[in-house]
């Protein structure tokens, strides 16, 4: 495959034969293009994401109301529905007023921006933190301690989650995106009790659930 | 008269510059790429914005499917293991060909009852069985002894202390299937898991 060209120049007198040598490199490429496609159409570039979480464990000498026992000026309850609806309240239920109860959806502009209101004063210290990150030469390791104590401020909001049984896993996943994107180092999945699946259908009814018993009542 | 000349024109092309392109790229996907792991069912995860990767080895994979169904993978020189361990709880009997066509299988989702049944078959045959719509491994939450799955996540934490429980959902799954996997995890005392999700950019700077 390597061939040694000559040119004619020999007829000249007293010129030197010049030699170019070429090697043929045609099959070396046919079979890097072969090993490449191999390659390409084999292997994933990119190990999979995860997300790391952890749950509570299940001991039972924890009382369902120890449990509970959130402060409830932080708490934020996330209900997450059917069809992609997410409902939530802060603190105790209300069970008089079905309007306690708010309807908002995944996007950036509904759970998102009431978790990042609710958490701003976290999430604007979170920022400067990251600001003075790239002005000086903080190491990641410090930044980490630093952030996990900016987030673990005892204003920092509590979100609890409750899904129901209609929520998709994809629900639960994008909820605990969020969590993650505002900052929200305490949240909880939590199974979901009748008030609060009351709570919903009331919602959903516009109080007249409450209506109903209020009628009982009287 | 001189006879016409056919000028002869070499067709030779230079391959060297071609060729040190393709070696270039080959050592980039040489170096950069990992394997794919044959899954015996496609499973479309939802996306987040977490960037921690999950280690190679050492990973014990709960894929729940949108149906409920669960099938695991683990690190194949734990298999064998394993599946000592459990034959051992259920009483059931596994010959060495078994144990080795078990070892060869990334995948299982059969109840402890087909698995006899499943290894025996040859290779190609289990892979049909594992991509039609089987059984998975039975997760009862209302009947203790039958939750296999409590029973092979156990033995995966007896196999390796260390050991990761990554959980690999589809999308649409109900969450009331994930919240079966995931109380009889919180069952077992194992709280700690990674679930897979695919990279999602976010806009902004959060």
């Amino acid at each position: 495959m390597a061939e040694v060209q000559q040119k004619d120049g020999g007829k000249e007198k007293g010129k030197q034969k010049k030699m170019t040598i070429r090697v043929d490199f045609t099959p070396m490429v046919d079979m890097n293009m072969l090993l490449l496609t191999f390659f390409m159409l084999c292997t994933s570039m990119s190990k999979p994401q995860t997300m790391e979480i952890s749950m509570p464990s299940n001991d039972k000498t924890l009382t369902e109301q120890e449990r509970d026992k959130v402060a409830a000026s932080r708490a934020i309850t996330l209900i997450l529905g059917s069809e992609d609806r997410v409902y939530f309240y802060t603190g105790e239920p209300n069970y008089e007023d079905y309007t306690s109860l708010q309807e908002t959806n995944y996007d950036a502009t509904g759970l998102r921006a009431m978790l990042l209101g609710r958490n701003q004063e976290v999430v604007s210290k979170i920022r400067e933190l990251k600001k003075e990150k790239n002005e000086t030469n903080m190491t990641d390791e410090e930044y980490n301690k630093k952030a996990t104590e900016i987030k673990d401020a005892k204003t920092a909001p509590i979100v609890i989650i409750k899904a129901t049984d209609d929520a998709t896993y994809k629900n639960l996943v994008d909820a605990l995106d969020e969590m993650h994107i505002c900052s929200i180092n305490k949240y909880a999945i939590v199974d979901i009790t009748e008030g609060d699946e009351w709570l919903v259908e009331n919602y959903e009814k516009k109080g007249e659930l409450t209506n109903q018993i209020d009628r009982d009542q009287m | 008269m001189p006879k016409v000349k056919v000028k002869r024109k070499s067709t030779f092309i230079d391959m060297t510059a071609m060729s040190d392109v393709t070696v270039l790229l080959l050592t980039f996907f040489m170096l950069t790429s990992t394997f794919v792991e044959p899954t015996p069912v496609q499973i479309a995860v939802p996306s987040s914005v977490s960037e921690i990767k999950i280690p190679e080895t050492n990973v014990l994979n709960i894929l729940v499917e949108s149906n409920g169904r669960i099938i695991m993978g683990v690190d194949q020189n734990f298999r064998v293991e394993m599946l000592e361990r459990m034959a051992e709880e259920y009483g059931y009997e596994f010959t060495d060909a078994e144990k080795g066509a078990f070892q060869a299988t990334s995948y299982f989702g059969v109840p402890m009852s087909q698995m006899n049944a499943l290894l025996r078959m040859p290779l190609e045959e289990q892979e049909k069985v594992m991509a039609s719509q089987g059984t998975g491994i039975p997760i009862d939450t209302t009947a203790n002894p039958s939750n296999e799955f409590k029973a092979w996540v156990k033995a995966a934490r007896k196999s390796s202390r260390d050991m990761r429980i990554a959980i690999k959902a589809a999308q649409n799954t109900p969450y009331s299937e994930i919240h079966k996997v995931m109380s009889s995890l919180q069952d077992i005392r194992e709280n700690r898991y990674n679930l897979i999700t695919s990279l999602k950019s976010v806009s902004g700077d959060f």
